[in-house]
């Protein structure tokens, strides 16, 4: 590390611990950055589009994670680097804003890293390189709006939903059956979603998953499923018109926060207290009782002779049901959670058409479904498949689904996908590069160069000429000035990806292009990096 | 410049060709580990536990070898947990499904190796699975409704799965057995309900089914040996000192009468719950709780047998014969349903005494006793005969039956070799190995039984270009045989689960293009490391087998 003396030749000691610190300065340290980002960017490139590859991944406990979602990939990873961290979080930015295009997001700043580094070897400022992507951005942010198309949909009419949400699952491994799950996934968002305000609260979907079965038999539940099974193994597995009381409160003995204790000292005391413990089990179950609840649902446990109570007075009964599956049974139900038993009214029971108990395999697997309810406005997505793997994999495609059909609810506004809308902007930023004076029309230029790197990435998975491919497309757009002409990664023979229904939403893409500049941008601005150094 | 590290000390990365081949050799190692087991000649192997004790296991089920494993490549986890799924799913096939996905991967390789794309490959793993699944819907039989036939067929079933066992030697014994258990469930996929107590002793010939249910328990003393027309109350409730439950609730006295005085209201306070529990005019009471010596007094006094500490299965298991519910509170004996059965007794197996519920109201439960030489050799057994329970319980409710001995694999490589043939492109090669991949499936067999696989497999392929063919692998007599005749049936659903989950395990495992390992947790190296042994594998040996290795174990 340089060190600065004064005039005696003693060092200054800026740092504390100066000696132990390494520090990248300048030009080095940008490269140095540059590098780490690109090396993520490489990892993940792999995994785009319909072609991608997928990743294995094993945590630190030895679990196994196969997935293609760029998010997953980065989080699992277990980065070190503090660029490569950043990039980690600009993806999960993009996931937690989109839902999905967690992996365009960092090939694309990889790609623009990539081409800074070139200009910063030509010796051009960073801060000026900067500018330029920043100004490139906006361009191809203005040209995105104008190739965008608005496309129409109903509640009766959701084909074109469907359409989109397949072009996102066709890089997931479940694409086997894409279209049952894009259906499910579309058919999900619009029963919870609030047309008139445009907003959709994925909370409100739940995604369940059991291993056994098929993919094929994945379904869409219109209510709520609990991985929970009646108290007692003689109740009744099957209640239909249910009343349920959703409580938190246990039925056992009252447990008072302040200390206290009950002395007993006397015989009479001793039985005075056994009948009161005895009556207040029974007050207890009366009062679910009175009320008309059928169902009873609660977040804690029970006594036995509780338990045997509910079951001896026909009231069936679920115990230790999580906090967000009883908000979502309230929600689905009408019922409001009640805290104490003497709150309990007759309006704030919820209301379901069928409640059921399900079987599952040769173990002892029991879910229990609760369906018809009052409003149908949360909805369960069950998902079964051959291995742990792959239903956590299918979770997260679904995910991705639903992200996509809610952002297109919001924002009905599409650009074509494969490459296409990538290319359009290429063209655009690279016409209008010339018209900047500065050494910023290098930036802009560059920035170009970089947007080429998603459809590149699209060919060359798909086992095409990357560069030949790409200049075919690009001429083709430019001569036939149709901007949907895109890398046809399925071979199905035609570049017009109007006809290969391929969408994706404006946002999305535009959201890639922000994040994507902002995080290089602010790479590029760093000259200094001071790190202890361990060793 | 050099690149900075990005990922965590310890942690690795492997990438394009590197990740496959470690992912492939994984696999595949996993694979030939339970290849050897395949078949009705296949072998045991002997797993040991590293743990306190040295536990060895014995053992010719898939899921139990590779559960007690210790892997560390990633993508042999993937197959292990596929043989688990198949397990829990449809319970037999266990090795299959793991040598077919070996087989699948084996082949991909050399197809990655003549730089055909693994995408491509999947494309045509797909096309070939589709294809295979169709060729066997096309051949299945179903005699669901002919119920003489039907239950010749799941007797045929039991046997193929049960000859691949120890319990080959008895196997239609067992197989009489586990069809028996099965039927009285009517169609319930509940294997609760069928209980199997080990008791050592005695040769795997002396094990039996009985209709009525055996309860591992002593009864108390004093109380009566044998009861007749017994109402039972089943009951979930302390009988030891029955406590105040309100929270913060103690004794406080001040003097010695006193605590006397407390005492004898407890006392009085169990003797009413007795007595409460005896106004429900029973003569059987069985608890999952301990009773203490004073109420167990009390229901010798009134002539009612107490049984404590049944476990919570047990309870379960006897409210669902008997037909009694589950109680915890006396208060309204009218409302109670109490259970019923003809005779309870006790008696002996080997020098253990057990109680005996029999001609209960509710036929569903049974129990079956196992008797053998060694625990290794029961608890194989028990092993053995859950997998054909398995089998049976979901053929009852899918009744489609396809012939064994390697005959479904045949049929679906001749179509989906077919299938190759028509299909342009690259992808006719990835089904062409798809249908090689298959036929491995038959040559393990053979190769396991000491047979020349080669010419066997040619004759059998020969054999099935003819309409209508029946023929298979004949271990037993060496030979290319008659499935049909030699009564060798297995459940379409097994074959069908094994050929999709072994498909799509291929698939996930093909589509890495990269491994990431995290740096692994700190901690106490701990983790009981699970050595395994081959112990026998020449030739010569297979004759003797595995009543050599057994053998050796019992003494």
């Amino acid at each position: 590390m340089a060190l600065a003396f004064d005039e005696f030749g003693r060092p200054f000691i800026i740092i504390k611990e100066q000696e132990q610190k390494t520090r990248l300065r300048g030009l080095e340290a940008q490269k140095a950055n540059i590098s780490a980002g690109k090396a993520i960017a490489r990892i993940l490139k792999t995994s785009l589009g319909p072609k991608g590859m997928d990743k294995m991944l094993q945590s630190p406990d030895g679990d196994v994670t196969i997935t293609n979602d760029g998010a997953t990939i980065l989080e699992q990873m277990d980065v070190d680097n503090q660029i490569a961290k950043l990039m980690v979080e600009l993806s999960r930015s993009q996931d937690y804003e989109i839902g999905d295009g967690t992996t365009g997001v960092v090939v694309m700043a990889g790609a623009l890293l990539e081409q800074a580094e070139l200009l910063l070897e030509r010796g051009i400022h960073p801060i000026r390189i900067a500018e330029g992507y920043e100004m490139a951005s906006r361009i191809a942010f203005e040209h995105m709006e104008k190739i965008a198309q608005k496309f129409d949909y109903g509640v009766s009419n959701f084909e074109p939903l469907v359409q989109t949400c397949m072009t996102t699952l066709s890089s997931k491994i479940v694409n086997r059956c894409k279209r049952n799950l894009a259906e499910i996934a579309v058919k999900a968002v619009l029963a919870v979603a609030d047309l008139e305000r445009k907003d959709v609260n994925l909370d409100l979907i739940k995604v369940e998953g059991k291993v056994g079965g098929k993919l094929e038999d994945t379904e869409l539940i219109y209510g709520i499923l609990v991985d929970k099974d009646m108290s007692h193994p003689q109740m009744p597995k099957q209640i239909e018109d249910a009343k349920i009381a959703i409580l938190t409160c246990p039925f056992e003995p009252p447990k008072p926060k302040t200390k206290h204790k009950v002395d007993i000292d006397t015989v009479e005391k001793f039985q005075n207290l056994r009948q009161q413990e005895h009556k207040y089990f029974d007050d207890m179950v009366q009062q679910c009782k009175d009320v008309g609840a059928t169902l009873v649902i609660c977040q804690w446990g029970f006594d036995d002779e509780a338990n045997h109570l509910l079951m001896h007075r026909n009231l069936p009964a679920v115990r230790w049901v999580g906090g967000v599956e009883l908000e979502l049974i309230a929600i689905a139900t009408g019922g409001r959670i009640v805290p104490r038993f003497q709150e309990l009214t007759p309006e704030k029971l919820g209301k379901a058409g069928l409640v059921r108990e399900k079987a599952f395999g040769t173990t002892k697997d029991r879910m229990l479904y609760i369906e018809h309810c009052a409003n149908s406005r949360a909805v369960t997505i069950f998902i079964r498949g051959g291995n742990k793997m792959m239903i956590e994999e299918t979770k997260r495609s679904i995910h991705d689904a639903l992200c996509v059909a809610r952002n297109l609810i919001r924002n009905n506004r599409i650009v074509y996908g494969g490459g296409s809308a990538e290319i359009s902007c290429s063209i655009a930023v690279e016409a209008a590069a010339d018209r900047y004076p500065g050494v910023e029309q290098y930036a802009i230029r560059a920035f170009a160069d970089a947007l080429d790197a998603v459809p590149m990435a699209l060919a060359e998975n798909s086992g095409l000429q990357p560069i030949e491919t790409l200049s075919a497309v690009k001429s083709q757009q430019i001569k036939e000035n149709n901007p949907y002409c895109g890398i046809d990664c399925n071979d199905v023979g035609t570049n017009d990806m109007r006809e290969q229904n391929v969408f994706e939403t404006l946002i999305g893409k535009q959201q890639q292009l922000l994040l994507a500049t902002q995080v290089v941008k602010m790479i590029l601005k760093i000259d200094d990096v001071i790190s202890p150094s361990e060793y | 410049m050099a690149v900075e590290r990005i990922l965590k000390d310890e942690a690795s990365e492997e990438k394009g060709e590197r990740a496959r081949m470690a992912s492939f050799i994984g696999a595949m190692a996993i694979a030939d580990l339970v290849k050897t087991t395949l078949g009705p000649k296949g072998m045991d192997k002997i797993l040991q536990s590293t743990g306190r004790g040295r536990e060895v296991t014995v053992t010719n089920d898939g899921a139990t070898i590779l559960k007690s494993l210790h892997i560390d490549n990633p993508a042999a986890k993937v197959l292990v947990d596929i043989s688990k799924v198949q397990d829990d799913e449809v319970g037999d096939g266990t090795t299959s499904v793991v040598v077919l996905a070996g087989e699948l991967l084996r082949e991909a390789e050399k197809l990655v190796a003549a730089k055909i794309h693994p995408m491509t490959i999947i494309a045509g793993y797909r096309m070939a699975a589709e294809c295979a699944r169709n060729a066997l819907l096309q051949k299945v039989v179903d005699n669901k409704e002919d119920p003489e036939k039907f239950k010749s067929d799941l007797m045929k079933i039991a046997m193929t799965t049960l000859s691949s066992k120890i319990l080959s030697q008895d196997k239609e014994h067992f197989a009489k057995l586990a069809v028996d258990a099965v039927m009285r469930l009517k169609g319930s996929t509940n294997l609760e309900s069928i209980q199997i107590i080990k008791k050592p002793g005695g040769s795997l010939k002396d094990s039996f089914l009985d209709e009525g249910f055996i309860l591992d328990k002593k009864i108390g003393i004093g109380q009566p040996k044998r009861i007749e027309n017994a109402k039972i109350l089943v009951a979930n409730t302390a009988m030891d000192t029955d406590k105040v439950k309100i929270y913060g609730a103690r004794v406080r006295v001040d003097s010695m009468s006193k605590v006397a005085e407390i005492e004898g209201a407890e006392k009085e306070k169990m003797r009413e719950k007795v007595q409460k529990i005896i106004a429900h005019g029973i003569n059987c009471f069985v608890n999952r709780q301990l009773i203490y010596n004073f109420p167990e007094e009390l229901f010798a006094d009134a002539g009612i047998l107490a049984i404590e500490h049944a476990d919570f299965d047990g309870i379960e298991r006897l409210a669902l014969v008997t037909g009694g519910e589950i109680a915890s509170t006396f208060d309204n004996p009218e409302s109670v349903k109490l259970g019923h059965c003809k005779l309870i007794e006790e008696i002996m197996i080997g020098e253990d005494k057990l109680i005996h519920f029999s001609g209960v109201e509710l036929g569903q439960a049974c129990t079956i006793v196992l008797r053998g030489a060694s625990h290794h050799v029961l608890d194989e057994a028990e092993r053995s005969l859950h997998d054909a329970l398995c089998v049976l319980s979901q053929t009852v409710n899918d009744s489609r039956v396809l012939l064994g001995g390697g005959w479904p694999e045949m049929v679906m490589s001749k179509d989906v070799d077919e299938l190759a043939r028509k299909t342009p492109g690259k992808k006719s090669h990835a089904i062409e190995a798809f249908s090689r991949a298959l036929v491995a499936i038959p040559t393990i067999i053979s190769d396991n039984a000491g047979l020349d696989s080669a010419e066997l497999i040619a004759q059998l392929r020969a054999e099935h270009q003819k309409e209508g063919c029946t023929a298979g692998i004949d271990v037993i007599s060496g030979s290319v045989g008659d499935m049909a005749q030699r009564g060798i049936s297995e459940a379409f659903k097994v074959k069908q689960a094994v050929l999709l989950s072994a498909t799509e395990a291929a698939e996930m495992i093909l589509r890495v293009d990269e491994i990431i390992t995290c740096a692994p947790r700190r901690r106490e190296d701990r983790m009981t490391q699970v050595m395994e042994r081959v112990v026998c594998d020449t030739v010569w040996l297979q004759k003797l087998g595995r009543c050599a290795i057994l053998m050796h174990l019992s003494f």
